[in-house]
């Protein structure tokens, strides 16, 4: 049996303002008038009585879904409401990786979609959101752990992606600071997938919403969402701090609250809230060529093009809306950054932060309908939801205005739990805290 | 850092400890049929506020923890043994 290919976005461009359009002969002549003629890259409107779609959440996947919309499927009477500034929440949050190394073949479907979207993601919003495809490298310090990853490899390979066996030596070439010869857990190769890499996550945002800006989606930020109303069994619009909004759809896109969310829906989700730290060291000159991933502990690490090492680990492991992390997690992160990377021991931790999860039940993702007819739900992205963007916004675009999932999102429905087809990447049953 | 007062060896750093998760699901009668058990196994209420949590206190007395913690301030109310039923505070 072939596998059915992994589906191509076209990639056609949003249309911008000629005003609006980013370019270097812009960028020259706003440099001979002054720089007066930039605009704020998206509108600050009031919100309406009603739209057709009302997107809670303006992080990542609220403002990509809003995009697609508009983009890709002609709805534009659509509002993204967020409950402080865009950007400060996960989207903003994360460490920026992007990659579709999975083992599960439905994972890896979704991922490497989401990873052809981010190859087209600039020439789509003319904005830089400085995709660089840099490689993402996962090391293996036992023969067990290679079988693993080789089978983990061949799994992708079959189905189109690309991956690559990197021996000692190679491993040596790409990453000089690591030491291959630790006593307890030697570095005996690594897998390469060449086309993962990092994204700006900031400039991910700030795109977004740029492009669907333009395309007439209304951006309302500073407007938290206080209730949902009902009607039935269906729902119709949702209560805000500005007052009532009606839609015919609403979309939640806010993962690490999505509980609270669904319970103002009277829902009950798969998800547990926990917190993921992430870390940046002071600027260093160029010294990480890769995304690295350490294989005997929880550890991954990239340099921005600032010179900061951008490195995390695993949750801290119980359940928490605090958006800041613990010490004990702190000590687990930075021991496995110095045993792989010694010459990192004198480098100073410059920043420390926390996002909050959606934990889902089984350490996948869900865009799915709800028992709330007109209630769609984007969330349980575990600590995997940036490199999902693009392909979530899609995906879930796909649900409100087609009204049956997307060919690569299918799977992720809610009914999974029920229906006993749950999507377990490491295989370790209904615990969020383990995943 | 969270320190948790285990009722056996006294106030302990957490990282003596494993997180068992949500302390409120009871598993239903084998009969109870398919919505009790995947309401039993995957749906959680996940509180903004207080959460009663199991912890395995597996760098000391190895005993199962019953614990009364806040999800956002982190504040632990009150910790008992397995049998007991602490009482959770009102939001």
């Amino acid at each position: 049996m072939s596998p059915e290919p992994i589906p191509s976005p076209s990639g056609s461009p949003a249309p911008v303002r000629s005003s609006g359009r980013y370019s270097l002969w812009r960028l020259l002549a706003e440099g001979l008038r002054g720089q007066q003629g930039w605009r704020p890259a998206w509108r600050k409107p009031h919100p309406r009585p009603a739209y057709q779609v009302v997107i809670v959440g303006g992080g990542g996947h609220g403002l990509a879904t809003a995009f697609y919309l508009a983009h890709e499927f002609g709805i534009r009477d659509v509002a993204v409401i967020e409950r402080g500034p865009l950007g400060l929440g996960n989207v903003g949050r994360n460490t920026t990786i992007v990659r579709s190394n999975y083992f599960q073949p439905p994972n890896i479907r979704f991922y490497e979609y989401s990873l052809k979207l981010w190859e087209g993601l600039e020439h789509t919003l003319n904005f830089n959101a400085m995709v660089s495809q840099r490689g993402t490298l996962n090391l293996f310090h036992t023969e067990a752990q290679r079988d693993l990853f080789t089978r983990r490899a061949n799994q992708m390979r079959l189905l189109g992606v690309d991956a690559v066996a990197v021996d000692r030596d190679e491993v040596r070439r790409l990453v000089p600071l690591a030491d291959l010869d630790n006593g307890r857990y030697p570095v005996l190769g690594g897998f390469l997938q060449p086309r993962g890499g990092t994204v700006r996550h900031d400039a991910v945002a700030w795109g977004y919403a740029r492009a669907a800006s333009n395309l007439g989606v209304d951006i309302i930020e500073h407007c938290e969402v206080t209730g949902i109303r009902r009607d039935g069994g269906r729902v119709t619009g949702v209560e805000t701090t500005r007052g009532f909004i009606g839609a015919e759809t609403v979309c939640l896109a806010v993962a690490g609250s999505s509980s609270r969310l669904a319970a103002q829906a009277g829902l009950k989700l798969p998800i547990e809230s926990h917190v993921l730290q992430a870390f940046v060291s002071e600027a260093l000159k160029p010294v990480l060529d890769v995304v690295l991933t350490y294989g005997a502990g929880h550890f991954y690490v990239s340099q921005s093009d600032k010179g900061g090492l951008v490195f995390g680990g695993a949750i801290d492991g119980y359940n928490t809306y605090g958006q800041r992390g613990a010490l004990p997690m702190a000590e687990e992160v930075t021991a496995a950054a110095v045993t792989l990377l010694p010459a990192l021991a004198r480098v100073k931790v410059l920043r420390q932060w926390g996002g909050v999860m959606d934990m889902s039940m089984d350490g996948s993702p869900i865009i799915s309908h709800t028992p709330l007819a007109g209630l769609i739900l984007n969330g349980g992205w575990c600590y995997g939801g940036f490199k999902a963007i693009p392909a979530g916004g899609m995906c879930t675009a796909h649900l409100i205005a087609r009204d049956t999932p997307h060919p690569v999102a299918a799977h992720l429905d809610l009914e999974r739990f029920a229906a006993g087809r749950t999507i377990d990447e490491r295989g370790v049953g209904p615990f969020p805290y383990l995943h | 850092m969270l320190r948790i007062p285990c009722p056996w060896c006294g106030e302990r750093d957490e990282i003596e400890f494993r997180y068992r998760g949500d302390a409120t699901r009871v598993r239903p009668a084998p009969d109870a049929g398919l919505d009790a058990f995947v309401d039993y196994v995957y749906e959680r209420d996940n509180p903004y506020g207080w959460h009663l949590e199991w912890w395995l206190h597996v760098g000391g007395c190895r005993r199962l923890l019953k614990v009364v913690r806040h999800t956002v301030t982190h504040e632990i109310r009150a910790v008992s043994g397995p049998q007991e039923d602490p009482e959770l505070p009102p939001p």
